[in-house]
């Protein structure tokens, strides 16, 4: 299938008072054309900030220090912050932030906010732009009609469909969603996940689903990447995740350990021990080894690399071996 | 000592809204009915949930249990004495009884106090312990209680250099000092990593079984009390609509609302992504301030006829061995479902 999107180790680094922090520390993926990639992990693991760095936007002190993206064939790399804006951001790939919702000014009504962004991109009527607003409010489920509200008339759900509309209506190929449903409520956030995949279908569109919670993970996304510590440490197909045999790296395994099903009766839910590591100093080897409850000597010295384990399954561990 | 700890009968939290000259004129009061009569009892040694959607009432029940607001209407027991409306050295003397655990373990410390001097000061405004070396030994025990080992270590510590989950474990400790009875968890993981998350819950739990307390745990996730709690409640708009132990509400759930709850609850399991989920209900929680007519579930209710909107709200009926439901439709709904 055909790549949407192409991240080779990519590699952000934050430069503070104390020292570099190696937030996102060579990672590399790509996206297929009308695939859900999902990137998961703990707080202060990295996703968020992978996911800003696919835009080219680190937030200060981080720069982007290698590694190269290339969204729908084109190299992103090396292009300057005004063909960004002009090229890239929102036209190709957008994001809807994570507490999107609580982003809409209170003091201007939803239509105007989204003509805004509309105006600023596109030379168009108004009577087209607002038809255009009309269609992809449409499109999210909402009534043509928001766009003389307010943001304090619309609950929690409708901003985040309005958030999503947002990022759909300069038609973008892929769309990365930093924890969409993480403020809502059960109910909201199903309808949100339906809504994602809906649109998914509609708009041919290529999503990346940020979030910590891997029981959302397995409802939306197709593939799914682990992140620990600014490293990817597997990567793989839902059905290998979440499947009989499930993953293979010792922190996926324990995480998913850690998640509570709604239908199981369980005693005891196991955790992981201690906290993830300071990435101002992260420790040598496999970064996840001081946790680990399998880990050997081996571990703590040299950095596992990235195998394939079965087809489309990749994991960094020294004690997987191939399926 | 009765077998119930705390029973709360028919609790009501009123909030006044402002009125409109108008509603001022002819003398009408609107309120916003954050919780509008409930009632349950929780038995010693239990963890009782009380679980629901924002806006559902829960924490506000949970404020009117610790007595940080004053109820509108209802009967408060504790240990089967009436405590709905007590005051000053009463009040102090309740508030050691029930402790409070928060959501944010982030904002519940005091930054430029150390774990030494967040965990005295409860004691020195109770007047326990006869000086500081009293004191140390009692939060040292504390600290021991919580897994918060070598206590010396942790007790010169200032809060920005403990992890969540021992924020969050530090917090519990202080609540364990003067020596409660029931303590009031608020969303006590909601802010915590999920691998830490496990971990807390396990702490809670085993102090919860080591000094015999009871819990009202108060959340949104499901999956957490399931595996927490000893029996739940399910609120809607202030009110509780079903109740029971975990497995019969979670996995034969009687009334529309719970059903879809459960169905929207995202699992870690194969499958599941190439289906859309079902969502039976339509809309989102209506405004507290302006509580439908009859079963005040209706308007979203796949179920609802007729009598729903014209007759008054369904009362909590028992099923069977304590699994209680306010649905008038059940048998209809049960006959749909299978």
């Amino acid at each position: 299938m055909e790549k949407i999107l192409r991240v080779d180790n990519l590699k952000l680094y934050y430069y503070t008072s104390k020292g570099v922090v190696k937030a996102v520390d060579d990672v590399s993926f790509s996206l297929k054309k009308g695939e859900t990639l999902g990137l998961v992990g703990e707080s202060g693991c990295g996703k968020t900030t992978t996911g800003f760095a696919l835009l080219k936007m680190p937030t200060p002190p981080g720069r982007i220090v290698g590694g190269k993206i290339e969204v729908d064939g084109l190299d992103i790399t090396p292009l300057s912050e005004s063909e960004m804006r002009k090229n890239v951001r929102w036209e190709k790939i957008s994001m809807v932030f994570q507490g999107a919702m609580n982003t809409l000014t209170p003091v201007y009504t939803i239509g105007k906010q989204m003509m805004e962004t509309l105006q600023e991109h596109r030379q168009m009527e108004r009577e087209q732009a607002r038809k255009r607003i009309e269609k992809y409010l449409n499109l999210v489920g909402l009534s043509g009609e928001v766009v003389k509200r307010y943001p304090h008339e619309l609950s929690g759900g409708m901003k985040q469909r309005i958030a999503i509309a947002t990022a759909l209506f300069l038609e973008p190929r892929v769309i990365i969603c930093d924890e969409p449903t993480t403020a809502l409520d059960v109910i909201v956030q199903a309808q949100i996940i339906n809504l994602l995949k809906d649109l998914k279908e509609k708009l041919d569109l290529s999503f990346i689903f940020i979030t910590h919670d891997l029981a959302t993970e397995a409802e939306v996304s197709d593939r799914i990447a682990v992140m620990y510590a600014g490293k990817i440490v597997e990567i793989g197909r839902n059905g290998q995740i979440y499947g009989e045999e499930g993953p293979c790296h010792p922190y996926t395994r324990n995480l998913l350990a850690a998640t509570p099903r709604l239908h199981e009766k369980v005693s005891t839910l196991s955790f992981i021990p201690g906290a993830p590591p300071d990435l101002l100093e992260p420790p040598s080897g496999c970064r996840f080894h001081p946790r680990c409850s399998v880990a050997m000597e081996k571990c703590a010295q040299e950095e596992p690399p990235l195998i394939e384990i079965e087809e489309e399954h990749m994991v960094a561990c020294w004690r997987c071996e191939k399926r | 000592m009765s077998e119930k700890i705390i029973e709360v009968k028919d609790l009501q939290k009123w909030f006044p809204v402002r009125r409109n000259i108008g509603e001022f004129f002819r003398g009408e009061h609107r309120y916003v009915k954050a919780v509008d009569g409930v009632s349950f009892s929780i038995k010693r040694g239990e963890i009782f949930g009380l679980v629901g959607e924002s806006g559902c009432g829960k924490t506000t029940t949970g404020k009117l249990i610790m007595k940080l607001l004053e109820p509108t209407g209802g009967v408060m027991l504790l240990d089967g004495k009436d405590v709905t409306h007590i005051e000053k050295e009463e009040l102090k003397k309740y508030r050691r009884n029930v402790q409070m655990i928060f959501q944010d373990p982030y904002a519940s410390m005091n930054p430029r106090f150390k774990v030494r001097d967040v965990m005295e000061e409860p004691l020195i405004i109770h007047r326990l312990g006869q000086d500081r070396d009293e004191r140390l030994k009692m939060i040292e025990k504390a600290l021991k209680e919580v897994k918060l080992n070598p206590p010396e270590e942790f007790l010169v510590r200032y809060p920005h250099m403990l992890s969540g989950g021992q924020r969050q474990r530090a917090a519990t400790a202080r609540t364990l000092l003067l020596n409660p009875q029931l303590l009031v968890a608020d969303e006590p993981v909601s802010m915590i990593d999920l691998s830490t998350r496990a971990e807390i819950l396990h702490m809670m739990k085993e102090v919860q079984r080591d000094l015999g307390l009871t819990y009202l745990y108060i959340t949104h996730d499901l999956s957490t009390a399931r595996y927490f709690t000893d029996r739940i409640a399910v609120m809607y708009l202030g009110k509780i609509i079903e109740m029971g132990e975990p497995d019969d509400v979670i996995d034969r759930p009687v009334h529309p609302y719970t059903r879809a709850l459960i169905a929207a609850v995202c699992e870690p399991v194969a499958g599941k992504v190439n289906k859309a989920k079902i969502v039976p209900i339509k809309g989102e929680i209506p405004s507290a301030a302006n509580i439908p007519q009859g079963c005040r579930f209706h308007p979203r209710c796949p179920y609802a006829v007729d009598e729903c909107r014209e007759k008054e709200e369904p009362k909590l009926e028992e099923l069977e061995n304590g699994h209680y439901h306010a649905c008038r439709r059940w048998k209809e709904v049960q006959e749909t479902a299978t």
